[in-house]
């Protein structure tokens, strides 16, 4: 009797749970776009009432390996082109399309103990986290610092490598050891020193090393909503989404 | 009392033991069913394998040594000296295993980081811990020692009195008599419960990635190895986590056997 009333009970919280799930949008995102994404599923979720937004962040290929397995969701975006071709090369999204462009950029904790004022200065640093080269952020950084090797002397990159004390699995992961003041400098995306606000010193990388980062989206083949995912991908390309973008330190595409 | 039978409570322990068990064993099964043994040897020549299996059995026999070594005064301490102290230390040495790892990890970067609590005083004495193979000691032995400690602490209730005042009247310090008497007669209980504590240092992740970081050859645990290579190949973390699941399967072997061995001489503890 009493197994029955659990039952029911247990009944009774998973009836409404699923009725939501019904409107339920969920989009698979990059780590580094965790603050703009929120606003723009802000803005998404009014314009369409009684629909509900789940954002799952994490990596760019911990995402891509999650969706690969089967992990359900409506719309990715991610924050490099090869995590979405392999995607695509499955046949797990949509054509992709380029919403945002994103600039790495030299970051140091607030009051710059090492003393660190550009690139050049890398090798100074007693300790350097970087990305681990299998996450995007990680291979743009070799692309950075083997083109920094161009400028600085080719051992550029090999003295900054002896101080590197970490290899994170994220961005964020990245920024966090910045912010905390374990790491003397690290390079991660100008959106995320943005997110970081005073406790990091952004320092611009010299023009001609750096990279830009395309972030594409996409509707996934085994999409839920697909409907309301195709219109969260034309929210992002509208005027207001670039515009929110842009406040969050994203470059805009413009319409090429 | 009859056990079992063709009763609904008979059925019920069946039922409940075939599900239970069919779950706990399904993904361990998978993890050597989806793979071949070309992907086993894959595995083992993975590039990030050598460092990590050396770091990892590094680091876990340090950090076991470390407990067992501490967790066994600590453990006596509060098994033969009951009292207000005791069952506070005895608290105290739970919360570990009550905390998720993540959040032991950011306790650990907060407590011992270049700008924590004791980490500031460390750093003025030019002692950086973050990012360094100790870090990852200090992470395992946290998250491992309330395994240590409890069955420890259970051990060394149940040795009997009377065992320890003869041995105390025969002249031994009280030193001697924890070494003659109360180790041999907790032997069993301290064996399997620094087989459990060095199981869970070896599955180590959460704390680890947080506080100590991730870099080949200094930080990289086997678990961090794992979840690297699962973000350029699921097929390389899975080869390479079968590679740790069949070495810590063979060490729990081992440590059971030495186990039921240590339990002959400790039912009859040998004359001090």
């Amino acid at each position: 009797m009493r197994l029955l009333c659990l039952i029911a009970l247990w009944a009774g919280f998973a009836r409404p749970a699923r009725a939501e799930a019904a409107r339920e949008l969920v989009v698979f995102a990059a780590a580094s776009l965790r603050e703009a994404f929120a606003e723009l599923g802000r803005s998404f979720e009014q314009s369409h009432p009684g629909t509900k937004v789940a954002f799952h962040l994490a990596g760019s290929q911990e995402l891509r390996t999650q969706i690969e397995n089967g992990a359900p969701g409506d719309v990715f975006a991610s924050a490099d082109q090869k995590q979405m071709q392999a995607l695509l090369d499955d046949r797990l999204a949509a054509t992709p399309r380029v919403f945002a462009r994103n600039e790495p950029v030299l970051v140091v904790p607030a009051g710059n103990p090492a003393g660190i004022h550009g690139l050049e200065d890398l090798p100074e640093a007693q300790r350097i986290v970087v990305g681990a080269p299998e996450v995007p952020i990680g291979a743009y950084t070799l692309r950075i610092l083997d083109a920094a090797s161009r400028t600085y002397g080719a051992g550029f990159r090999a003295r900054v490598e002896a101080r590197v004390a970490s290899r994170e699995l994220n961005v964020r992961q990245v920024l966090a050891k910045v912010r905390l003041g374990e790491a003397d400098a690290a390079i991660v995306y100008r959106t995320d020193a943005a997110a970081a606000g005073s406790q990091v010193q952004v320092i611009p990388l010299p023009e001609g090393v750096n990279v830009v980062a395309e972030y594409p989206v996409a509707v996934l083949t085994r999409a839920k909503q697909p409907a309301l995912a195709r219109e969260f991908v034309d929210l992002l390309l509208s005027a207001p989404g670039q515009e929110k973008l842009a406040r969050f330190g994203f470059l805009t595409v413009g319409r090429k | 009392m009859k056990q079992g039978g063709p009763t609904a409570w008979g059925a019920a322990q069946a039922l409940a033991s075939v599900l239970l068990g069919a779950f706990l064993l399904l993904p361990v099964l998978a993890l050597f069913s989806t793979l071949g043994w070309s992907d086993f040897l894959g595995g083992l020549r993975n590039p990030l394998l050598g460092p990590a299996l050396r770091l990892s059995l590094l680091t876990t026999a340090t950090s076991l040594a470390l407990v067992v070594g501490l967790g066994s005064l600590f453990a006596w301490r509060v098994a033969r000296n009951p009292g207000r102290l005791s069952r506070w230390l005895e608290a105290v040495a739970q919360i570990p295993a009550v905390i998720p790892p993540a959040v032991a990890g950011v306790g650990l970067l907060l407590a011992f980081g270049r700008r924590g609590l004791l980490g500031a005083f460390l750093e003025r004495h030019g002692i950086a811990l973050v990012f360094t193979t100790p870090a990852v000691v200090l992470a395992e032995a946290f998250v491992s020692a309330p395994f240590f400690i409890q069955a420890a602490i259970a051990a060394f209730r149940r040795v009997d009195e009377n065992l320890l005042v003869v041995a105390r009247t025969l002249g031994a310090s009280p030193f001697r008599a924890f070494v003659r008497v109360g180790l041999p007669a907790a032997a069993p209980g301290l064996v399997a419960g620094a087989a459990m504590s060095w199981a869970r240092a070896v599955g180590e992740f959460g704390a680890t990635l947080l506080f100590a970081g991730n870099l080949t050859g200094r930080t990289q645990t086997m678990p961090l190895a794992v979840y690297t290579a699962m973000e350029s190949d699921l097929r390389a973390a899975q080869s390479l986590s079968l590679v740790l699941v069949a070495i810590a399967f063979a060490l729990l072997f081992v440590l059971r056997r030495v186990a039921s061995g240590a339990a002959l001489p400790g039912t009859e503890p040998r004359r001090a």
